[in-house]
């Protein structure tokens, strides 16, 4: 089959990778799709999708969500895409590339954009069975699916990408070890010291380094299966898995077959329009090309400036003379909990310059910058702590307004000085990946009208990449917004110009305890008399139910008007499935559970058929219910004296416990009575997000409570009392904010604690992230808790009396209320109907929901947290 | 299934099909809470999320959620956007004006839209 178009000029690319994409955008803007045929030669089996955040797969991201490729993108511009089907040869007399299914193709212009593959080293056995690379979603797949069945794994290789495999591995639940030859882990970004720091912080999150040493033989077993690697110092370690990410070649074969030149070491020779140099009619770009500086970049930032360069040249566009002469090598890894970053002229290469580190082993904290003779900020290294990378990388080849020293010391040193994004020059390059400077993103403020960051995001492509710089973009648009004279808006949503905060002061000062009489009030003159919207309605309704009893409101949050401002879980008292049907998980205060409490728990999940699981929180969790089922279920638990868990609320969840004094050998205070009085005294307190608390018989720590909002341990003298912990996505260990109480003490500062969060918390903040935004942060909180500095705390423990004395099981009142429990049915006109789409398949030995219909459309936001999704 | 008893005069009314004077009696307009959606059977099995608004506007879409698959959208939190009526997915959160079906966060999704009314 030949497919030719005489008349249209024809471009091919090969190479459907994120550069490859980022062409295809570039020749749209352009124009040449639509006066050019564009064919396209994919060799995996997807269209292009982000590489960069290829980790991210194993926290959640979906391949599709990973994707680059906008379909409608590729059917509007007209472009053949061929999924699947590589280029085999290329024919450069005659113009003509064939692919693997067979496809001819005459080419006009001849792109090659095919990246690079992940070098092996020429080690016995590197075929095996267990041993993978590190660069495709197939990859990751094939990764996963091996390690589901083994526990521990090594990455050859501890580079950039060689220490995120490690993190993926350490994630998939295996032990891992990373093997490397040069003396320190990332040797081509961080330096001696860098290294030293980035060693403690690797190994503090379990994973073993083995750094100066090289893999000498994979060792198999019968089957052909690894189960170790012999090291080059004669010592052997064991692996079920291995990952080799011992860096990357350019994937040049293609050419070097049809006569380009290549380099000594490997990429497509090409001059500074991105043109091969043997040949006018044929470009490389990204990764497989070797640019006319003489180096092969392996990073996307310089890749998306030759697919610019390329597309302007094939344009022949005069006004827009492009050209690639090299690019900077600033990156961040993006493994979870460690901070790296190197930017610029890093390991100070330039004729005269000095150093200024900051270094501090113990708390694995390097930081280095490098500076010219004038002043000039040359580049850096960030080790253990990157928050001033976006503004450093930007400052890079300037003369930063202050001292070098003052923006890497720790607080407290004498800096860090907070350097506004206001300080930058304009043509310093804020997003690196994409090549955005800053005057683009003020000019997209400015002349484009963009008002929000996805906005700028979208009209410059800044922060579209690797992210990285989307906190400095943040603070740009705010401070571009604030100097064109536009109030920036801190209000909580388009119904309410006041902060959460404020609409508490309002709520509780002036006693206002409808939403309807708060909105009429004070919200918005565009809002008043309105419906609201679906941020401040859960927001008010928890206000009003933290105060209830203060404000004179209802404390039950199905009353009257409260039910309309609850999120579906409060409103059915039970969280949401995926089908449709609802979990139900009664409360177990600290993990104590009778044998007969464990029986009717059994004897309900196997009369009504529900799924059960042991929860995180030491409880019990039974899915499946539908609607109509929750009061009969509920009707059986509360004879039984259980009451609600509150696991659907932003309340308090569980205060865990471990088995402590009674029992164990070194417990040394009861916490499981501890943890019991707790839960009962904050069970059903309504809060800004959910909270959670643990109490440890001892320092040992079984009750792992500094992860939670509140965590005590207990000590010879009483408790200590850690805040501010926090598990999930961004953990955070909790701080101590006071020892040796005694348990009147204990409580008393609790109390406090959790009132004046509630009191000066936004929506969806949790502690943890509350205690590190509010100014004064922990200290602060102490002065007002313990000291008392803000003369309120009579107040708040007043607050926290009236609540504990109103305290009603909410689903005890309910199965007492007819006119509530007609609520609970799926169809208003079919009360005894059940959901027909509700459906259940069998799955070892219990159930699980059946899904045939769903999924067809993919979830917009990229961060759908519970309730707290992002727009 | 059986039908809920009709007690007070008015009632809610869906009308099936537009070209039509198809209209089928649902329940009466006291089970609606001002901000909150119940759902409804329809004869051909489908199902409708009917809402009222606090100034006693009704609205009916689809009920299931096109983008998790689950019959839900009568659960969600409703509210106003630039001056039109929509409900929030209790899934994740997708916004679906009331008035047209047409999803707020995604352009080429869409519910169908029912007209509805309160007739004696
Ligand atoms: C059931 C359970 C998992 C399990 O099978 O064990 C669970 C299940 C859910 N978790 Fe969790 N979490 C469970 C323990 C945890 C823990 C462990 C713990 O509490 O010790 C954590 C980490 C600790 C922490 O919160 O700091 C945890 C961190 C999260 C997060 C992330 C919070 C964060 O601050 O980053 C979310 C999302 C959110 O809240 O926005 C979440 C959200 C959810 C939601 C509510 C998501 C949703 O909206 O559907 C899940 C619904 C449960 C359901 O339908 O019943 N869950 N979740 C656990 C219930 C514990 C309980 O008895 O109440
Ligand atoms: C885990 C990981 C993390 C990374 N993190 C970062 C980071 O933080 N920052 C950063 O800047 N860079 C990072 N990179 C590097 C970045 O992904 C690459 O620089 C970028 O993908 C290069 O784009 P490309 O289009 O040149 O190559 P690729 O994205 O590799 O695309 C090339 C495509 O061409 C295809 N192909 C090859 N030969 C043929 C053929 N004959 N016919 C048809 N198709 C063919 C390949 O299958 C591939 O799909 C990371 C890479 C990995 C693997
Ligand atoms: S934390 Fe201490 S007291 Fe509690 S179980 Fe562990 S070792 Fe025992
Ligand atoms: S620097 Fe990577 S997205 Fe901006």
């Amino acid at each position: 089959m030949t497919a030719t178009d005489g008349a249209t000029p024809t471009i091919v690319l090969v190479g459907h990778g994120m550069v490859g994409q980022r062409f295809l955008e570039a020749l749209a803007e352009r124009g040449l799709t639509a006066a050019h045929r564009v064919v396209v030669l994919c060799e995996e089996p997807r269209p292009a999708y982000d590489r960069v955040a290829l980790t991210s797969y194993f926290s959640g991201k979906t391949p599709e969500e990973l994707s680059m490729t906008d379909m409608a993108f590729i059917e509007k511009e007209g472009i053949e895409l061929h999924i699947g089907d590589p280029a085999e040869t290329i024919d450069r007399e005659a113009k003509r590339v064939t692919a693997r299914s067979g496809l001819v193709v005459d080419y006009d212009v001849l792109v090659l954009a095919t990246g690079s593959y992940p070098f092996v080293p020429p080690v016995p056995n590197k075929d095996a069975r267990g041993c993978f690379v590190y660069r495709t979603i197939e990859d990751l797949l094939a990764i996963e699916e091996y390690a589901s069945t083994r526990t521990t794994g090594a990455v050859v290789g501890g580079g950039l990408l060689g220490l995120e495999a490690a993190g993926a591995l350490k994630g998939l639940g295996l032990t891992s070890h990373i093997v490397e030859f040069a003396p320190r882990l990332m040797p081509v970004q961080v330096d001696e010291g860098g290294g030293a720091a980035l060693l403690r912080t690797i190994e503090d999150m379990g994973l073993s380094v083995h750094t100066g040493v090289g893999t000498q033989e994979i060792v198999v077993d019968e089957d052909g299966a690894v189960t170790g690697m012999k090291l080059s110092d004669g010592s052997e370690l064991s692996a079920d898995l291995v990952v080799f990410s011992a860096g990357v070649r350019p994937r040049d074969q293609l050419a070097r077959e049809s006569g380009l030149t290549v380099g000594e070491r490997g990429g497509i020779a090409v001059d500074e329009q991105c043109r091969t140099v043997n040949d006018p009619h044929v470009f490389a770009i990204g990764e497989c090309a070797l640019a006319s500086d003489g180096r092969v970049y392996g990073l996307v930032a310089p890749g998306y400036e030759q697919a610019e360069t390329a597309a302007a040249a094939i344009a022949a566009d005069e006004a827009e003379e492009l050209t690639f002469t090299g690019a900077d090598l600033s990156t961040k890894l993006k493994l979870l909990g460690v901070d790296v970053a190197s930017f610029g002229d890093a390991h100070g290469t330039a004729e005269d310059c000095l150093d200024v580190v900051y270094s501090d082993s113990r708390s694995g904290l390097y930081k280095k910058l490098v500076i010219g003779r004038d002043g000039t900020l040359l580049g850096g290294i960030l080790v253990g702590d990157a928050e001033a990378y976006g503004t450093l990388r930007a400052f890079t080849g300037t003369v930063p307004p202050v001292s070098p020293e003052s923006l890497v010391l720790p607080a407290g040193a004498g800096g860090p000085v907070q350097l506004g994004p206001t300080a930058l020059p304009d043509d310093a390059i804020i997003c690196s990946c994409n090549n955005v400077r800053k005057g683009t993103i003020r000019g997209a403020v400015t002349e484009h009208n963009c008002t929000t960051v996805p906005e700028v995001k979208k009209c410059t492509k800044a922060g579209t990449t690797c992210g990285s710089c989307v906190k400095v973009l943040g603070q740009l648009v705010t401070a571009e917004l604030e100097a064109s004279g536009v109030v920036v808006d801190k209000g909580l949503c388009g119904c309410f110009s006041q902060t959460r905060e404020e609409l508490y002061e309002i709520v509780l000062a002036l006693r206002i305890n409808t939403y309807q009489d708060l909105l009429d009030r004070y919200g918005r003159d565009s809002a008043k008399g309105g419906d609201g919207c679906d941020v401040c309605k859960p927001a008010v309704g928890s206000i009003i139910a933290s105060l209830a009893p203060t404000i004179g409101a209802s404390g039950y949050v199905l009353d009257g008007e409260q039910a309309a401002l609850q999120e579906t879980n409060d409103h059915f008292l039970a969280n949401l499935q995926k089908n449709g049907s609802y979990s139900v998980v009664p409360r177990i205060p600290g993990g104590e559970i009778t044998p007969e409490g464990l029986i009717v728990i059994g004897e309900i999940a196997r009369d009504f058929g529900l799924y059960t699981k042991i929860t995180g929180g030491q409880r019990i969790d039974m899915f499946g219910a539908r609607v109509e089922q929750l009061p009969l279920i509920w009707t059986r638990l509360v004879d039984a004296g259980f009451e609600s868990g509150h696991a659907y609320g932003k309340s308090l969840r569980t205060v865990k416990s471990c088995v402590g004094q009674t029992w164990c050998r070194y417990g040394v205070q009861d916490s499981v009575r501890m943890a019991i009085d707790l839960e009962l005294r904050y069970r059903g307190l309504r809060s800004p997000h959910k909270l959670k608390s643990a109490v440890s018989g001892c320092a040992r720590e079984c009750a792992e409570a500094q992860s939670k909002d509140f965590g005590i341990i207990a000590t010879s003298g009483g408790w200590n009392l850690y805040v501010g912990g926090n598990g999930g996505a961004t953990p955070r260990h909790a701080d101590l904010l006071a020892q040796d109480l005694n348990d009147a003490e204990l409580i008393k500062l609790i109390d406090r604690f959790l009132m004046f969060y509630i009191r000066t918390a936004d929506r969806l903040e949790r502690t943890s992230t509350w205690l590190e935004r509010i100014p004064g942060g922990l200290d602060h909180v102490r002065d007002v808790v313990v000291e008392d500095s803000l003369g309120i705390c009579e107040e708040l423990e007043s607050l926290m009396t009236a609540h504990v004395a109103h305290y009603r099981d909410e689903w005890a009142d309910t199965i007492n209320d007819p006119e509530k429990l007609s609520r609970f049915v799926s169809f208003v006109n079919a009360p005894d109907t059940p959901d027909p789409v509700v459906g259940f398949v069998p799955e070892r030995d219990q159930i699980k929901p059946d899904l045939p219909l769903l999924s067809i459309g993919l979830r917009p936001a990229d961060d759908v947290l519970e309730g707290s999704a992002q727009r | 299934m059986t039908l809920a008893p009709e007690t007070t005069d008015l009632k809610i009314q869906l009308r099936l099909d537009n070209s039509a004077d198809d209209w089928f009696t649902v329940c009466d307009l006291s089970l609606l809470l001002p901000g909150r959606g119940v759902a409804a059977l329809l004869p051909d099995g489908r199902q409708a999320a009917i809402f009222r608004d606090r100034a006693g506007s009704l609205y009916a879409i689809d009920n299931r959620d096109p983008f998790g698959g689950a019959a839900v959208l009568s659960r969600g939190l409703t509210g106003t956007h630039q001056g039109r009526p929509y409900v929030a997915s209790p899934l994740l959160k997708q916004r679906f004006d009331l008035e047209s079906g047409r999803c707020l966060d995604d352009e080429t999704v869409a519910v169908r839209a029912y007209e509805v009314r309160a007739a004696a």
